[in-house]
């Protein structure tokens, strides 16, 4: 006879069965077929990274949608954790995707693969996800699962002459539940809820520790000592809200924390406002604050003095804010023979970086005489981002 | 006693669950053309998107949390 | 303890049997004299219900933003040429809040049954419209006869089945 925990777990079960199968009906559709070819432009922190796409969906059948994605990442400069000899980097990243959809009655159900390559790290992700459809379409419930494995390099080399060394693997696991909520003919809402857990070689393997000595510059250069597990969960909530007169204000909020005692808060706003059947303007308003890494300082006291140690601005306290203009014109409103519709889009952000406890050592403190700051009192660093993106999408 | 009202109760969320399944909606599927309308779309350049989020994802310590589940017009 | 556990069991498959009995709702074949109705079309012509009594009649609520609705239309449209000499009538019943957009629609992609406007709604409540498009049958005898919801490629097979099945009676 069945334990009573194993016999209630069942009738749970079966309950849940019948909700799913009550209502047997034609469900959600698919999008339109559409092509993309985006280009995007990063430029700040002494970085600049090209970004260029392509990617199509199409819709095999009624029921079965296809998509497919190629991306190329050129980055090159000097950000500010390389410091002088170091030289300037320059490298290229070439990322496929791949998405199946298939939606059966209230149910839609996505896998997919994507392979990110470059010099000095490859990553490969499997994911899958199941969306279902409830309570007469108002309510939408997602639950994904996603599994990556990376290969991390290090490059002993030059950015001309490279000769990578493989140092480490990490994995990566992501499990993820949203709801989407219909509450008004004006407003929808959305809650995500995800946890990611990591292990395996997670540090960057070009920063270093610093810690205070009686070398010209104050300070000795270490190598960083990260945990090899990482566990974070992430949850954020969304509003989306119709303008009587036509259009649409969003608020975001999410709320991250970690195993490795980051505390991350983001707000972010966006109003979206059309003019006719050929103009959509975006404005966009975000600003992230996070406390840093529990293993993280600007400057240790001596070498050695934590178990785990690390200097990744990444983990550093910082905050940042971003704003955002975006514009998609329809130069093709109402469709030309195969194409429906078809729109270009430009957009621009500035994002602005500051640290609470980094410390901008290459400008202030990197050369064998010193500088001008105490090891330790150098200015904290910051610097401004301006991210253009320029795409053409065009719907058939 | 801890077991057989947790025991109840659970069987009463299944049933109060089970008869959500025939709530009529409070928004009926003629009245959902402003959801239908592309400004309300949750996401519409998802490659915008996920590039966004990754130049956010590789400069900060959070990950994750992005994104929402759907909508819909209502349709089928 | 076994017996609660064994309630459990029971309430477990109850709930199934409620959330599966909205099965047979959905099915489709639901009875009952149609609710009559006089909208108007977009010339400003009032229509009756009542008018095609003695009729085949299937009413077809349909909106501008539904793609599923526009997907079907020219089958529709089909249909409605195809019986129309053996006692057939399709109506459309658009739930557009406004008209404009409904104008530039039907010229663009002109169809030949009527097409009435309900923009309060009042008629898609009356007849519990929960899906879009949804098609309701009506036999001669003003009688609802079937209700499909939703719209997928080949379910104009099963309308057609349907009205030949009403024509014959």
């Amino acid at each position: 006879m069945m334990s009573p925990a194993v016999l209630s777990k069942l009738a749970t079960l079966v309950a849940l069965a019948g909700l799913f199968l009550g209502r047997p009906a034609a469900a959600d559709v698919l999008p339109d077929n559409r092509a993309d070819l985006f280009y995007s432009k990063y430029s700040g922190g002494g970085m600049d990274i090209s970004t260029y796409t392509a990617s199509a969906h199409v819709n095999a059948t009624e029921n079965i949608g296809l998509d497919y994605s190629y991306l190329v990442d050129k980055v090159s400069g000097a950000s500010v954790d390389v410091l002088s000899n170091a030289s300037v980097i320059k490298d290229e990243r070439k990322q496929n995707s791949i998405n199946a959809t298939w939606i059966h009655d209230k149910t839609t159900y996505t896998i997919g693969y994507s392979n990110s390559k470059e010099r000095d790290y490859i990553s490969n992700t499997p994911h899958f996800s199941l969306s279902q459809a409830m309570f007469g379409d108002l309510t939408t419930i997602t639950l994904g699962f996603s599994r990556s494995r990376d290969g991390v390099g290090d490059n002993g080399g030059t950015a001309n002459n490279p000769k990578v060394t493989w140092v480490g693997h990490a994995e990566s696991r992501e499990y993820d539940l949203g709801i989407s909520q219909i509450l008004t003919r004006n407003l929808i809402a959305g809650l995500t809820f995800d946890v990611i857990t990591d292990d395996g070689y997670l540090a960057n393997p070009y920063r270093f520790v610093r810690y205070y000595s009686n070398s010209g510059l104050g300070y000795d250069q270490g190598s960083q000592v990260y945990p090899d597990t990482r566990t974070s969960t992430a949850i954020e909530g969304r509003l989306k809200y119709y303008l009587p007169y036509r259009a649409a204000i969003t608020g975001v909020y999410r709320y991250y924390r970690d195993t490795w005692g980051i505390i991350g808060d983001t707000v972010e706003i966006d109003y979206t406002h059309p003019v006719r059947n050929k103009w959509i303007f975006e404005g966009r308003v975000r600003y992230y604050k996070q406390s840093h890494a529990n293993f993280y300082a600007d400057i240790f006291p001596y070498a050695d003095a934590q178990n785990f140690e690390g200097r990744d601005k990444d983990l550093a306290s910082s905050e940042n804010i971003t704003i955002g203009a975006k514009a998609t014109y329809a130069w093709l409103p109402d469709g030309w023979k195969v194409f429906k519709r078809s729109t270009v889009t430009a957009d621009i952000s500035q994002v602005r970086f500051k640290y609470l406890d980094f410390r901008d050592i290459k400008d202030y403190n990197d050369t064998p005489a010193g500088g001008d700051y105490a090891a330790g009192t150098e200015p904290l660093y910051h610097f401004n981002a301006m991210i253009y993106q320029l795409y053409l999408s065009a719907f058939f | 006693m801890h077991l057989k009202l947790r025991n109840a109760s659970v069987a009463l969320g299944l049933l109060l669950l089970s008869a959500c399944s025939s709530v009529q909606p409070w928004v009926k599927p003629y009245e959902r053309d402003r959801l239908a309308d592309p400004v309300m779309a949750w996401d519409r350049d998802a490659l915008s998107s996920a590039f966004l989020d990754h130049v956010y994802e590789s400069r900060e310590g959070s990950r994750g949390g992005t994104g929402a589940a759907g909508g819909g017009c209502g349709c089928n | 303890m076994r017996t609660s556990s064994l309630k459990l069991i029971q309430r477990g498959v109850l709930a199934a049997i409620l959330g599966g009995s909205s099965v047979l709702a959905a099915a489709g074949d639901t009875s009952g004299p149609a609710p009559a109705f006089t909208l108007t079309d977009l010339a400003g012509n009032s229509e009756a219900l009542s008018q095609f009594k003695g009729q085949v009649v299937m009413v077809n609520f349909w909106a501008t933003w539904c793609g599923p609705c526009q997907q079907e239309m020219p089958l529709l449209d089909q249909m409605y040429r195809k019986f129309k000499p053996a006692g057939f009538t399709l109506i459309g019943v658009n739930v557009d809040k406004d008209a404009p957009p409904v104008k530039d629609l039907l010229a663009r992609k002109p169809v030949s049954f009527p097409v009435l406007l309900d923009p309060n709604n009042a008629v898609s409540k009356s007849y519990h419209v929960d899906e879009m498009p949804s098609s309701v049958i009506i036999d001669r005898q003003g009688n609802v006869r079937y209700v499909h919801r939703g719209y997928k490629p080949g379910d104009e097979n099963e309308y057609q089945d349907r009205i030949r099945q009403l024509i014959r009676e």
